[in-house]
């Protein structure tokens, strides 16, 4: 009785929050018909925005995947003081409006910002143009890699690469060769949850885009601009692209947990440990 | 407990010095400095400047609006999250599988798509809008759509924190209860809820930071208009594109440090809940 009533409020629930809303964009998105969904995703303003939105993610997604691997390298491989206070600040844009991110960089490139003058001066542009969506998205999606990595590194401890260093492999070898194919599924995972949050990030590219429609328009502005415009089917249109990203994200986390159920266990410890530092 | 520490004395492996200076330089650079600004810049303009930019009236509404459609949405996730974690452990069921996958939809689906997708449905011309229009309920642009976004947007949190506590929970426990006599509601007061309730707090307290910040799956389904579903994220857009600078970072400022002072008060009721019960 209390089984099937449990299970009853969980399904209702998410039905309305979750799957409904998901259906709607591919109900909305197709409601004209196909041939204005086929129109609607090739006009050049919507190419033009996948296209700023795939190279946004191709270039914000290996910074991280640098950056990630290198913290996670000095935090789970050596022991310094501050270490908790370093993951913490790690953790920080996870915990910052993705609005305030936007106004950071408005502050210090903008016209009346910090580096305003300099930047006009010498006729360079960053906020409202494409290095200040780099720079938003790189700062909203900048803790993924890393965290995900960290766990995993950890777990692995350091016997292995100093096995390696010990027969005479360089550091370089070392890494290449023993801890990167280690880590290689973690690496994945977070590289697959730092580029979905990349590629469909709305406020802080917002505040730093300036959203001039084929030029400085992510996809996500691109629906906003095409919503706000009473322009819906075309909007769902675009959406249902990023929804499709979003399902593709969903398959490939569980395809990932299924290989490697420990990413999904060290996830979890994580968040058991934030709760201390938060 | 800090698991990040790991038990090695001796720096046998080389990049030390390389890996933590890069992480350093690059942590600075794109997160430090920048939100720097935002503290320096709020004073700009002189304290007065700062107290009457964060106390005028249509300001202090749209933070009143932020934090209390944060804190609804994140009691409503913390009572259903509860149910799916505990259904999602405990039973088996058709597409148990793709339901749980389903739970992270919110943190993969762009926050704009779910903005319009919310709003196309509980719009008043809407599907699920036209249905609760016939009970008198308006949804989309009132402060009840924006608790509706804020919910879809925190449900994860409450569900993936306590789902391994779920699993880690022992059965014995709960059939020695119903053993004794207990009802099931008492087994739940009594046995279940002291265990769950630390977990959940840390749900709500991760779906309410994520819920007062949020702004792309808000703005759609509000109808912003000033003072009454008007959030504060986007009052810091329209200063910014009033080139009040100054403004736009003394809400700014005032938001994170609410929010870090909730968070600080929730840690404290939780290390009071562990150190009073001896839990975990």
């Amino acid at each position: 009785m209390a089984r099937r009533f449990l299970i009853g409020c969980a399904l209702i629930f998410m039905a309305l929050f979750l799957l409904i809303p998901l259906l709607a964009v591919f109900g909305e998105a197709l409601r004209k018909g196909i041939a204005v969904y086929f129109a609607a995703i090739t006009e050049p303003s919507a190419l033009s925005a996948i296209r700023l939105t795939l190279t946004v993610a191709l270039i914000s997604v290996p910074l991280n995947l640098v950056f990630g691997v290198a913290a996670a390298w000095a935090i789970a491989k050596f022991n310094f003081r501050g270490k908790s206070t370093l993951i913490t600040l790690i953790d920080l844009p996870f915990a910052i409006s993705p609005v305030i991110a936007g106004l950071m960089f408005i502050l210090l490139f903008g016209a009346n910002g910090w580096l305003g003058g300099f930047l006009r001066a010498h006729h360079l542009r960053i906020v409202f143009a494409f290095p200040g969506i780099v720079l938003a998205t790189t700062f909203v999606t900048f803790p993924f890699i890393a965290r995900e990595l960290i766990p995993v590194m950890q777990s692995q401890g350091n016997a292995d690469e100093e096995t390696a260093l010990t027969l005479g492999a360089t550091g370089w070898q070392t890494f290449w060769r023993v801890t990167l194919p280690n880590i290689r599924w973690g690496l994945l995972y977070g590289v697959l949850l730092c580029n979905a949050r990349a590629m469909g990030e709305f406020g802080a590219v917002s505040v730093v885009s300036g959203r001039v429609r084929g030029v400085t328009a992510t996809m996500p502005l691109h629906v906003e601009i095409l919503y706000n415009d009473y322009n819906y089917a075309a909007a769902f249109a675009v959406a249902s692209l990023l929804a499709l990203l979003a399902l593709l994200t969903l398959a490939g986390k569980s395809f990932l947990e299924w290989r490697q159920p420990e990413l999904r266990r060290t996830g979890h410890a994580r968040d058991r440990t934030s709760r201390g530092e938060m | 407990m800090d698991v990040y520490a790991a038990p090695r004395p001796r720096r046998v492996l080389p990049g030390f010095g390389l890996t933590l200076g890069y992480t350093m330089v690059y942590l600075c650079l794109l997160v430090l400095i920048p939100l720097s600004a935002v503290f320096i810049r709020s004073l700009g303009g002189g304290w007065l400047h700062f107290y009457q930019a964060v106390t005028a009236p249509r300001v202090l509404a749209s933070l009143r609006l932020s934090f209390g459609a944060s804190l609804a949405a994140a009691l409503v996730n913390s009572v259903f999250g509860a149910i799916i974690a505990w259904v999602l452990v405990r039973y088996r069921f058709p597409f148990k599988r793709a339901a749980d996958a389903m739970v992270d939809l919110p943190f993969a689906l762009p926050t704009a798509v779910a903005g319009i997708a919310l709003t196309a449905l509980y719009a008043p011309s809407g599907w699920l809008g036209r249905a609760l229009a016939a009970w008198g309920i308006k949804v989309a642009f009132t402060p009840l759509g924006i608790v509706v976004a804020l919910t879809f947007i925190g449900l994860p949190f409450v569900v993936r924190t306590l789902q391994p506590v779920i699993e880690d929970l022992d059965r014995e426990v709960e059939q020695a209860a119903e053993t004794l006599g207990a009802s099931p509601l008492q087994t739940f007061r009594r046995v279940l809820l002291p265990v769950l309730w630390p977990p959940m707090l840390t749900g709500f307290a991760l779906a309410f930071a994520r819920a007062v910040g949020e702004y792309g799956s808000v703005i759609f389904i509000a109808g912003n208009m000033p003072k009454f579903t008007e959030i504060a994220p986007l009052l810091i857009v329209t200063k910014l594109e009033q080139f009040d600078y100054e403004g736009a970072a003394a809400i700014a400022v005032v938001m994170m440090v609410l929010s870090f002072a909730i968070m600080l008060g929730i840690n404290a009721l939780q290390n009071w809940a562990v150190t009073r019960h001896g839990e975990r």
